[in-house]
């Protein structure tokens, strides 16, 4: 018997496991997964949980509720990645040999990177909102809070999500209206991008957005660190944005396992072939999701796209064949914007997002690049989609793995 | 992409001014491309910064980051703020005659 095994549990792993149990022999193959935790979070039901659009239980399920029977689970934390002997260590301290190792531990927030974040303001009038834990606190805060100045902060790039924080934005602009306190309150959004959107053709197509919200933007700001005692975060270049309440996105990082292992770059993530998506470690190693160093967005949906690639690719690999399935940095992202509201884009590796139709091109029911409220519904459906296609790995319906360029004004 | 004199050499550069190929740098031009990005002079410790990128880039590849310049650098972040005033990465590669950082996506 050969031996696969596939490290975390999340929206990656688990779409591999669910791929591969139905593609590998049984005879020949044990397939295995390793996860620290007992739940499956939706991650991107964190963002409406601050404004109380969302409660817990709707973005938690039991992880093994996807795993495939057939898929070993095993839920432990994972220790060290020993990849020169084809073995992983668990803390509880078994030992796991491996044939092929699919690695797909995600990336975190890391607060203790900004100097001052993890401070006694930490979750008083500092949150994060990718955590469950920091989603929660945020909004039993927002339920009282009469106003002042609220600013939105974003640490460094990469982060998964990347339009989350602006999502964000949006929403408790709109938020706030409802709650009759816009007037009460001044929104600032802090980025070290020299626009608000990662993408600049969205930055020139939607910048105006901010503008008409009425949201102050603060960009190339490099933080230097969060001054709790004065409510003030500096960025290295002395500038001063001061707060009443602060969210901010700290520094993403890829798990430890991975700088312990020796496998990652200065912000343990994993360096892997943007198009096979092997390790640049060990052939034998795949990475798949947040974990890997690619240029693609870190996202759910392109961790959808990178399965279909990887499934096939392994497969190859197997058969000691060329690996011919090649990803194209695909991602595809609603983009709430408020009342009711969004904004749908979709791009890889090559093209910026642009104007068109999706997915049928010419009909779409979703118009890129442009807010409507059927892409607003398209967002909320997606987490119906999340935990009923997505990780159960079925295709998505009408959504290619590649970008297809019809219907786009390209 | 267009054809430019620095320090009395031809090279390629891109819409931004960073050289094309970074095998046609040399440290002459280093000083040339600092006075376009309002650096008057270079420094010992601007040195020590272009030096390490230049190095980095050829035994790694791929762009650096402000967190690689500290770590594998052992250069300060504040001081590089203070050396490339406006944008540290951008200036110093550019200086370096390397590509452009990729910021994100
Ligand atoms: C606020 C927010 C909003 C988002 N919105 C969207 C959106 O609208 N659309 C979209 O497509 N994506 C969105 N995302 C991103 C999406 O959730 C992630 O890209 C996706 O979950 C990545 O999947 P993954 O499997 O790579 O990582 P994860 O799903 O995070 O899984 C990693 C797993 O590895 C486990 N693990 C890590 N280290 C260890 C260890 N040492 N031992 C044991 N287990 C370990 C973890 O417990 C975890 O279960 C959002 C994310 C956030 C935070």
């Amino acid at each position: 018997m050969k031996n696969l095994l596939i490290l975390g549990a999340g929206t990656a792993g688990t779409m591999m496991a669910t791929h591969l149990n139905r593609k590998l022999d049984k005879k020949e193959w044990r397939i295995t997964i390793v996860d620290q935790h007992k739940t499956h979070y939706y991650q991107p039901g964190f963002l409406f949980i601050p404004f109380d659009l969302y409660k817990e239980k709707d973005v938690i399920k039991a992880k093994t509720e996807f795993i495939p029977k057939g898929v070993t689970y095993i839920q432990e934390r994972i220790d060290i990645i020993d990849h020169e002997n084809n073995q992983v260590s668990l803390a509880n301290g078994d030992s796991l040999a491996y044939d092929i190792l699919i690695i797909a531990t995600g990336s975190r927030i890391v607060p203790d990177e900004i100097e001052g974040l993890n401070g006694p303001g930490w979750r008083s009038n500092v949150f994060d909102f990718y955590t469950i834990e920091g989603a929660a606190a945020l909004r039993d805060r927002l339920a009282g809070w009469e106003g002042g100045r609220f600013v939105v902060h974003l640490s460094e790039m990469p982060i998964k999500c990347p339009v989350a924080p602006l999502e964000f934005t949006f929403l408790a602009e709109a938020f706030f209206h409802k709650r009759g306190i816009r007037d009460n309150v001044q929104m600032t959004y802090v980025t070290p991008l020299s626009g608000a959107f990662t993408k600049q053709n969205c930055s020139t197509v939607l910048g105006y957005l901010l503008d008409e919200k009425g949201i102050t933007l603060v960009p190339d700001f490099d933080v230097e660190r969060v001054d709790e005692e004065n409510n003030v975060i500096r960025s290295y270049e002395d500038e001063e944005v001061p707060y009443d309440l602060l969210v901010t996105v700290p520094t993403n990082m890829g798990d430890a396992v991975i700088e312990r292992s020796g496998l990652g770059d200065d912000l343990n993530f994993v360096p892997t072939d943007i198009h096979t998506l092997q390790s640049k470690a060990q052939e034998n190693i795949f990475v798949i999701g947040d974990a890997t160093d690619l240029p693609s967005s870190k996202a759910g949906s392109v961790a959808h796209f990178q399965a279909d690639v990887l499934t096939h690719n392994i497969l190859s690999y197997i058969q000691g064949k060329e690996m011919t399935a090649s990803f194209d940095g695909h991602a595809n992202c609603f983009i709430e914007s408020g009342f009711g509201k969004a904004f749908l884009i979709d791009f890889n590796y090559e093209y910026e997002p642009v104007e068109g139709t999706f997915p049928l091109p010419g009909i779409g029911p979703f118009t890129l690049l442009r807010e409507t409220r059927i892409n607003h519904l398209g967002k909320l459906a997606f987490r119906h989609m999340y935990w009923h296609i997505l990780l159960r790995g079925l295709p998505m319906p009408g959504i290619t793995t590649h970008m297809t360029k019809i219907g786009k004004k390209l | 992409m267009a054809a430019k004199v620095i320090a009395g050499t031809p090279v390629e550069v891109n819409e931004e001014g960073y050289l094309v190929d970074a095998s046609q740098w040399n440290r002459d031009m280093a000083t040339e491309i600092a006075r376009e990005v309002d650096i008057q002079e270079l420094t010992d410790d601007h040195w020590k910064v272009i030096d390490f990128l230049r190095r980095d880039a050829e035994e790694k590849g791929g762009s650096p980051t402000i967190r690689r310049l500290k770590k594998a650098g052992g250069i300060d972040t504040k001081l590089l703020y203070e050396l490339f005033p406006g944008g540290p990465l951008k200036k110093a590669t550019k200086i370096a005659g390397l590509p452009k950082p990729a910021s994100c996506i």
